[in-house]
């Protein structure tokens, strides 16, 4: 015999029972996983001439410009380093205020407000990097994300979620390059995304379109006729840290081995 | 088994099945795990249309044709062609409706970030015409003696 008590206690219990798999699918659905492959698809990829950069910086200015990053915070998407080889085998490096202004003076940022002057007969060579976000093939800035704020689209693109970033910081160290940092306005991780309103909409990234000699380029690198693609594939180019495993899809043309 | 063992399991029973009926509600319908998989592809499907839909301020030196046509014809047929008008004069965004003008940087800054001279003879810096800042008429502005749309030494302005 049940009571009504018995009938009501029980009816809440099975419900529960039932209702907890139903929301907790949600976290564990395996669909799609299939999804991700073989599709031909758009891949963006990024080619970086050093040999051209002359380290004007104003693809720093326009990215910040672009993307609202303040000018005066020391943080930047983008940013151009300077690397001067001495003959005495030392290696300088610098990317003051990430290179937004450019490279006016010859001596060298050493940190702490400290600058050092390099005279023309001690340098064996010298030339400038620009470093972007890689948007790696597999990248460890979303693996280590505990919230899902940090993903990867369909076309490569790492993007960052503003609503859902908690600013725990995981994804700033698990970058290998350095690429991420915290926005100073809006406290969430934040990094370069290849100006994801701009690729889409069919026009280049402002660095891009900025550069004057034509050390930057974006393209879809799945497009048999696309140029990035194009050199890729048949010049000699080289990645940063290919070490790491990461697969980043920013590739080099000129890249020196001090580059690290 | 006696109820005092059973008691505190419905409670947490409860606390997971509130969570997730309040997961329910707070975590939006796009978010899941999409093509990418659950490595990389756990998140707000929603939120790609946020980054999608980002103001363009860089619309190219193409989009001043129409109104500045004359520099724009100027400028292609100096070495500066390369140089993106709005490099100079900052984002267009919405101009003429917003801004109505744009700024002319004609600071010696703007000029020495490619005309500094460095001693870097393997870097393409070394191609550009570079001067001595400290040297080279310092304290004035550059474009007093050099026309940025025209920069030949053939024709430099006003005083020598
Ligand atoms: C639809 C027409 C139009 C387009 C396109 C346009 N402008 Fe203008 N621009 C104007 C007008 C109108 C003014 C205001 C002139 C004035 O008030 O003296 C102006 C003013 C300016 C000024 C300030 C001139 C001064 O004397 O202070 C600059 C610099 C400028 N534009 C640059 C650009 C650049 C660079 C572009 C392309 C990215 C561009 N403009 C595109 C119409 C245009
Ligand atoms: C190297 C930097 C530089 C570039 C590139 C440049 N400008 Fe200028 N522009 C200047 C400076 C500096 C002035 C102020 C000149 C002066 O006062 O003598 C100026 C002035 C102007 C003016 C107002 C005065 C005038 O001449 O009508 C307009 C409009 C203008 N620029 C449009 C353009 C457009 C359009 C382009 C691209 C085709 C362009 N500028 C490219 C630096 C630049
Ligand atoms: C008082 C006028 C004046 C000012 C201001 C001025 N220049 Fe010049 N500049 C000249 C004259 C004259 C020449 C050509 C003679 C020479 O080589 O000194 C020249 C030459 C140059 C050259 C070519 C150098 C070469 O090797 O042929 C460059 C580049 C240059 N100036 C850039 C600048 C820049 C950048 C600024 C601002 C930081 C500037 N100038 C300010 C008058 C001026
Ligand atoms: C983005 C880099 C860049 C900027 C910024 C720039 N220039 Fe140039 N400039 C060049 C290049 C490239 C040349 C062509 C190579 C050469 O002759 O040096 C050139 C050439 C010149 C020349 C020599 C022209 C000749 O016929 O020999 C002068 C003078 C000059 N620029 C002045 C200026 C002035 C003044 C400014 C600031 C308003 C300026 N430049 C800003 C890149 C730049």
């Amino acid at each position: 015999m049940i009571t009504r008590r018995d009938f009501i206690k029980y009816s809440m219990q099975g419900i529960a029972i039932t209702a907890i798999p139903f929301t907790a699918m949600e976290l564990l659905k395996p669909s799609g996983l299939l999804a991700a492959k073989d599709i031909k698809k758009i891949r963006w990829g990024f080619l970086v001439d050093t040999r051209k950069c002359v380290g004007c910086g104003m693809c720093v200015k326009a990215c910040q410009l672009e993307n609202e990053i303040p000018c005066d915070a020391n943080v930047s998407r983008t940013w151009v380093e300077r690397y001067v080889l001495l003959k005495d085998g030392r290696v300088l490096a610098d990317s003051p205020k990430a290179a937004r202004d450019g490279f006016i003076s010859s001596s060298i940022e050493m940190g702490h407000g400290k600058y050092e002057d390099v005279k023309k007969e001690d340098i064996e060579k010298a030339f400038f990097v620009p470093k972007l976000c890689n948007q790696c093939e597999n990248p460890p800035c979303v693996q280590v994300c505990p919230v899902g704020a940090t993903y990867q689209t369909t076309d490569g693109v790492v993007l960052v979620d503003r609503k859902w970033c908690i600013g725990c910081g995981y994804c700033v160290m698990a970058c290998p390059y350095g690429a991420r940092f915290f926005h100073p306005v809006h406290h969430t991780a934040e990094k370069c995304n290849f100006c994801y309103h701009r690729i889409t909409k069919g026009l280049k990234t402002a660095c891009v379109q900025a550069c004057p000699f034509g050390a930057r380029l974006i393209g879809n690198i799945n497009d048999p006729n696309d140029e990035v693609g194009r050199i890729i594939r048949t010049e000699r180019v080289s990645v940063l840290k290919d070490e790491f495993g990461t697969k980043p899809q920013v590739y080099y043309l000129g890249l020196s081995k001090e580059v690290i | 088994m006696r109820s005092h063992i059973w008691r505190p399991l419905y409670v947490v029973i409860g606390i997971i099945f509130l969570a997730l009926v309040i997961r329910g509600f707070v975590v939006p319908k796009s978010f899941g795990i999409h093509e990418k998989g659950y490595i990389y592809g756990w998140y707000n499907k929603a939120d790609e249309n946020f980054w999608k839909e980002v103001k363009v301020k860089y619309r190219s030196s193409e989009y001043c044709k129409d109104c500045h046509g004359n520099n724009l014809s100027l400028i292609k047929q100096t070495p500066h062609a390369v140089i993106q008008c709005e490099n100079c004069h900052g984002p267009a965004i919405d101009h003429p409706e917003n801004p109505a003008k744009l700024a002319i940087d004609k600071s010696r800054e703007q000029c020495l970030r490619c005309h500094s001279y460095l001693p870097y003879p393997t870097s393409n810096r070394s191609k550009i015409k570079g001067i001595d800042p400290e040297r080279h008429n310092s304290g004035v502005e550059c474009i007093m003696c050099h026309n940025p749309h025209k920069p030949s030494l053939n024709s430099l302005r006003g005083l020598k």
